[in-house]
């Protein structure tokens, strides 16, 4: 059984039924994407039993010719980076129809719609392995984006889409020079050919930052983060959880697949570089993220915070193999960022669902418009307290898995990288704190906050689901790391290489 | 019922209590709450009991127990399991009772508060993450424990989150946490980089062949890795015990409901830091330095922090500075290497201070939530069994020969006087002062709460929030839930160092666990001058520490009992000293000015002008700008005339044919 | 005798009056219309002349053609000159500046 092409085309089939169903029928619309995310949910768990754990090589392979004169294929396939991540999808698809469920009124088919294509696209960026196959995913994914924030956005909604558009769209062009290029040399679309192919100093310079120009608009890094602010702020509840949630990985992603391996010579000469920004990222926008007085917009730039652990572990192993022969701590890095991302797509999809529960009651993301939630929504609270700390690094939440491995290994690389990386264990719960003491505790702070009503079912439901994931992870994260063990150590055996030929 | 099962049961079973008097609160109601929660820390306390006699009959000894493997990853095990060894029993002993004790006290305490089963949940939930904290075989659910108690702490001094001050206090005790942590998370990785495990063993092993390692921090200059280690691990230790400069949020953590002020702000979480240092006793013993650091830090503390006790009013205030001055005797003894009086004085102090804080908490109920102390007084012949624990918990605090704090202190004063470590001078003295400041403060605190005159007066009125100094009926004895836990903390504060003191300190009890270097063993050397506890109590009165007691004994009983108005000069004749005092040393003020407000500061700066500003303004809306000004340009040449569009074609074509016709 | 030259010259003359017409004139669409017409005649011209010099019947044929489309050209130029002027009740070139930028 074509399991892959299953959980790509099933959703995207989903989407264009329900889009079928019409303006009128919106109950129908509801029900069937419901029916839809939750099949594709199942489908993918038996990626999770399926999987062998002792390869790195690619599972669950399909291989079709496509666009056969230029030797493009419809080439599938994953491995221990790219299953956790499809989990991570599938698992929030019957979500965000959930969150949706009341809260969106109009043009219900189409909102639905849009986000089952997107799932379906967004597995499909995670397991293609053909470039061009990629880079048609990886774009076509941002059409539902913007028309989800286009259409159900708030009031700056137009320069919010457009600025995420062509941000990641200017991007993405450069790697998609580098794709032409690596196929007019190599001969062929293959990325697992690509990272075999030997490339000089100066291409692989090139490429990396070709690749760079997509990936860290996509993570975002330091200075090319200013989009995301403002998305998340202008999207729907449903959107901001996807954005945060799914589509930041794939940028973190795309270093895994495409940066490291391809050019690890460029990707090691210019370590300095990725590890400067995502110390920025961390430490920067940490101290950004507490003047913030919009809790979309606080949460926003933590998500930018945190995933500047994910490219710290990602190169920091470069930085260690430079340091010691053994090259002990590299492993810990690239799975801690691997967790990280895991972590995080849990947590800021949790917290933005939060931030929706109240903006849902009163329409306003400002801070000063609450205080003293607590009082009227003690579940919320609860839910809204344990995400705050789980953003904030808590043990036995999965935010501290990530972030605790990172720092780990960046102590092997420095005691700087460490010290700096570290200091999100303070900013991170300066920020997140004094969020939970200005919105959720106090007393009663105006009349809003008097005639809240706590959450009802389907949103505990959300919640709930979500809390579990991310207390799971934090107290026992074997399973999820044991899924990318093998995948880690070819990565780093191959990027230990040199492909200067 | 198998060892593993039994220890896996002490901290499951509060964990269960709690999540069950959490989450389902509404089912259970009031009593199901605390009868559920009680239950479940009288188990595990009775548990520990029992693993501790098995271990005194020497059924078991030093036990590494592996649950489960939290993760593995580049060939690192990290795992979840339990070390006991006598140091973990006798923590998991001292924890399950007091906490049992102050379940009991909070019955009566809480017992109007609409948050009754809520607040049975997090102290159950506590219990269970000290538990985990003092049990652990390793660092990293060390740091899970270490995390959750604060976390735990945290949420109970923010319990009643109405109040504006509580939930200032409780984000200033967890951010400051946080700088230590943000500290011992930098040593667990230096322990990670330099041993390769996070195993208590497997570290603890190595640490002798590790010695000459070291690690380059500051450009060129080169550290000693187990220096840096341990005050890395021992900065951590600065923030969960309250060591100066880190000690500014216990004060603050008074805001909670005293229960917890007394669990966790004086008997145990507090003192996870003076047990972590002990638990590292291989790894500190390596490092001089860094043995020097920790003592002169305790000494500061002790010294510095007891000055402050004497100009507090608030009766919670002075107990806490009290808290912290104690928790600077006990870092001091970890300093000079004494880890085991460290550990004898935690204990006791654990017994004590929750007597003298559940105390507090009897007074305060009985005056109505009135915790000034100048609105009390005379309440002696009101409250007999409040006011005679509380003369026997002072007896301890100050170290009256025979009273368990005697013992402790006493110990660790010659361990001080009798240590080489570079420093022991200077923290000699201030641990023999910081005798006459805790005699001080406390026959204060004593002397102004139960004796001397009412200054608070019964007055006719329905109101539920009287003025200060006024009661709507006469002070009477808290109920038997209160009383009980008293009388019951009451006993080992008086006997508990009698009889503990042999096999603690000279008996070897603590040998399996914390290892002391031949060089620096002042214990080894004091145990020769040791001739029972009896002994060494009759010998009391020929020692320096003894005569200051009774000085500050004397002195506080001249002042506050019968001559009141000397304090008032004091604080005018000396105004600069008494505002040194009364502002804590102006910490507080430095801190929020530096910190609090420069971190927003900074915030705010990169966000409007790098953020907004740079990237955003110049960079980004900069480039669209720029697109702009140049389209404005040239589409001047789009004049929409179609002869301007035909000679432009000409022109181009006669530029084409004479640019071929010039290069062909 | 009539040589090349003069038939050719007689062509580039045409079409330098008819480009001149196109850029100079600045009143009327249909004197536009016209001029493209010439211009296209100058092209026939040439043909011709080429044919008849080389006698190569090709250039003849082209002829054809491009009499054909200039007639088609004329049509729908004029039909649109028509609906133009029905909708803005002008065809003075100065004012057709919907292009403008």
């Amino acid at each position: 059984m074509p399991l892959l092409s299953l959980l790509i085309w099933l959703p995207i089939i989903g989407g264009v039924a329900v889009l079928l169903a019409g303006d009128q029928r919106a109950g129908l619309a509801r029900w069937l994407s419901l029916a839809v995310s939750l099949a594709t949910l199942f489908m993918s768990f038996s990626l999770f039993t399926g999987f062998d754990r002792s390869t790195s090589a690619m599972q669950f392979e399909e291989m079709r010719p496509w666009i056969e004169i230029f030797s493009i294929h419809y080439h599938l396939g994953v491995d221990g980076f790219a299953v956790p991540l499809i989990l991570l999808t599938t698992f929030f698809g019957p979500l965000v129809v959930i969150a949706g469920w009341e809260v969106i009124q109009k043009k219900v088919h189409q909102y639905m719609a849009a986000f089952l294509i997107m799932e379906g696209l967004m597995v499909g960026v995670f397991s293609a392995l053909d470039g061009l196959l990629f880079y048609v995913f990886f774009e076509a994914m941002l059409i539902p984006m913007f028309l989800v924030i286009g259409m159900w956005g708030g009031p700056n909604r137009v320069y919010a889409t457009i600025k995420f558009f062509l941000y990641t769209f200017l991007g993405s062009v450069f790697m998609l020079v580098g794709l032409i290029y690596l196929f007019i040399q190599s001969g062929t679309w293959e990325i697992l050919q690509w990272h075999d192919f030997p490339l000089s100093m100066e291409v692989q310079r090139w490429l990396f930052l070709g690749f760079l120009a997509a990936f860290a608009v996509k993570i975002p890094m330091w200075p090319v983060h200013t989009w995301l602010p403002d998305a998340h702020v202008e999207a729907p509840t449903g959107g901001s959880v996807i954005l945060a949630a799914i589509m930041l990985k794939i940028g973190g992603y795309g270093f895994i697949r495409f940066s490291l391996p391809i050019t690890p010579d460029a990707s090691a000469a210019l370590d300095w570089l990725l590890i400067g920004l995502s110390l920025i990222a961390v430490v920067y926008i940490g101290f950004v993220a507490l003047a913030q007085q919009d809790m979309k917009k606080l949460i926003a730039y933590s998500s930018i915070s945190h995933m500047g652990f994910v490219t710290l572990g990602l190169f920091i192993a470069f930085a260690i193999f430079r340091n010691s022969d053994s090259g002990q701590g590299a492993a810990l890095g690239v799975e801690g960022a691997m967790v990280q991302m895991i972590s995080h797509g849990f947590i800021s999809g949790a917290l933005f669902l939060c931030v929706g529960v109240l903006y849902d009651r009163v329409h306003s993301r400002e801070i000063k418009d609450y205080g003293g939630v607590v009082n009227t929504m003690p579940w919320f609270a609860f839910f809204a307290v344990l995400f705050l700390l789980a953003n904030s690094g808590m043990p036995g939440t999965s935010g501290f898995v990530g972030e605790f491995m990172v720092i780990l290994a960046s102590f092997k690389a420095s005691f700087w990288f460490a010290f700096c990386a570290g200091l999100t264990l303070i900013l991170g719960a300066a920020y997140s704190l004094w969020l939970v003491k200005r919105v959720i505790f106090g007393d009663i702070a105006n009349s809003n906050v008097r005639e809240l009503n706590d959450i009802n079912a389907r949103e505990a439901l959300v919640l709930g689901v979500l809390a579990v994931a991310v207390l799971l992870i934090g107290l026992w994260p074997s399973p999820l790391v044991d899924l990318m063990h093998s995948s880690v150590a070819h990565l780093l055996e191959h990027i230990v290489k040199s492909k200067v030929a | 019922m198998s060892l593993k099962t039994t220890l896996l049961l002490i901290p499951l079973l509060p964990l269960i209590g709690s999540l069950i008097s959490g989450l389902a609160r509404n089912q259970v109601g009031r009593a199901g709450a605390h009868w559920i929660t009680i239950l479940a820390v009288a188990g595990s306390c009775l548990l520990s009991v029992s693993v501790l006699q098995m271990q005194l009959a020497g059924e078991i000894g030093v036990e590494n127990i592996s649950i489960y493997a939290w993760m593995v990853s580049d060939g690192i095990r990290f795992e979840v399991g339990f070390l006991i060894d006598h140091l973990t029993t006798l923590m998991m002993t001292v924890v399950t009772f007091v906490s049992l004790m102050v379940h009991i006290y909070t019955i009566g305490y809480m017992h109007d508060d609409p948050g009754y089963q809520r607040f049975f949940s997090y102290i159950n939930l506590f219990t269970f993450a000290m538990l985990m904290l003092v049990m652990s075989n390793n660092f990293l659910q060390l740091f899970f424990g270490w995390e959750a108690v604060g976390l735990v702490s945290y949420l109970l001094i923010g319990f009643w989150f109405k109040r504006e001050s509580a939930i200032r206090a409780n984000m200033k005790a967890f951010l400051v946490n946080r700088v230590g942590d943000f500290g011992f998370l930098l040593g667990i990785a230096a322990v990670l980089m330099t041993f390769g495990s996070l195993d208590y063993a497997t570290v603890f092993a190595a640490t002798p062949t590790m010695a000459g390692e070291t690690i380059s921090v500051m450009g060129g200059s080169e550290w000693n890795m187990l220096t840096f280690i341990c005050i890395c691990l021992f900065i951590g230790a600065m923030g969960k015990s309250a060591q100066a400069p880190l000690h500014v949020w216990l004060p603050d953590s008074m805001e909670g409901p005293t229960p917890i002020s007394a669990l966790i702000h004086a008997a145990t979480m507090v003192t996870a830091g003076i047990f972590m240092v002990a638990r590292m006793s291989p790894l500190f013993e390596m490092s001089d330095a860094a043995l020097s650091f920790v003592m002169l830090i305790g000494a500061f503390t002790a010294f510095a922090m007891g000055l402050i006790g004497i100009v507090q009013n608030d009766i919670k205030r002075v107990v806490a500075y009290s808290t912290l001055s104690q928790l600077g005797y006990m870092t001091v003894a970890l300093g000079v290497s004494a880890y085991s009086a460290a550990i004898f004085h935690l204990m006791t102090h654990a017994f004590f201070k929750a007597l003298l804080f559940l105390g507090a908490g009897s007074v305060i109920i009985a005056l109505h939530h009135q915790q000034d102390m100048r609105y009390m007084g005379a309440l002696r012949k009101h409250m007999p069994i409040t006011w005679i624990t509380a003369w026997i918990g002072t007896l301890a605090l100050v170290g009256f020969p025979f009273f368990a704090g005697f013992y402790s202190k006493d110990m660790i004063i010659e361990a001080v006087h009798l240590s080489q470590r570079w420093g022991s001078g200077v923290a000699y003295i201030a641990v023999v002062a910081g005798v006459l400041i805790t005699s001080l403060y406390s026959f204060r605190l004593l002397y102004m709460t139960f004796h001397g005159k009412a200054r608070w007066e019964v007055v006719e009125s329905d109101e539920h929030h009287l003025p200060d100094g006024q009661l709507s009926h006469a002070p009477k004895e808290s109920p038997l839930v209160v009383t009980v836990p008293l009388i019951l903390l009451a006993i080992p504060s008086v006997l508990i160092g009698w009889y503990t003191v042999e096999p603690v300190l000279f008996g070897g009890w603590l040998d399996d666990s914390i290892y002391v270097a031949e060089r620096n063993d002042v214990l080894a050397e004091l145990s020769q001058h040791f001739h029972g506890a009896t002994a060494l109590g009759l010998h009391a009165v020929q020692t320096i520490p003894f005569w200051l007691m009774v000085a500050g004994f004397a002195i506080a009983t001249f002042v506050y009992l019968f001559r009141p108005r000397v304090a008032e000069l004091f604080s005018q004749r000396l105004p600069f000293l008494y505002r040194l005092l009364d502002h804590k040393y102006y910490f507080d003020e430095f801190y929020q000015k530096t910190f609090a407000q420069g971190g927003l500061r900074v915030g705010q700066g990169l966000w409007k002008r790098a953020d907004a500003g740079f990237i955003d303004g110049f960079l980004v809306n900069g480039s669209a700008r720029a697109v702009n000004w140049v389209a404005a340009r040239v589409r001047r040449w789009q004049t929409g005339y179609l002869y301007d569009y035909a000679f432009a074609m000409i022109i181009g074509l006669i530029a084409i044919l004479a640019a071929w016709v010039v290069l062909y | 005798m009539l040589t090349i030259t003069h038939f050719l010259t007689l062509g580039a003359i045409l079409f330098c009056l008819s480009v001149a017409g196109i850029f100079l004139n600045r009143k009327n669409v249909i004197i536009l219309l016209m001029c493209i017409e010439l211009m296209l005649l100058a092209v026939n011209m040439n043909f011709v002349t080429f044919s008849r010099f080389l006698d190569n019947l090709d250039g003849q044929v082209f002829v054809f053609f491009i009499l054909t489309v200039a007639a088609a050209e004329a049509a729908i130029g004029l039909a649109i000159l028509v609906v133009l002027f029905r909708n803005r009740e002008t065809i003075n070139v100065a004012e057709l500046d919907d292009l403008k930028g």
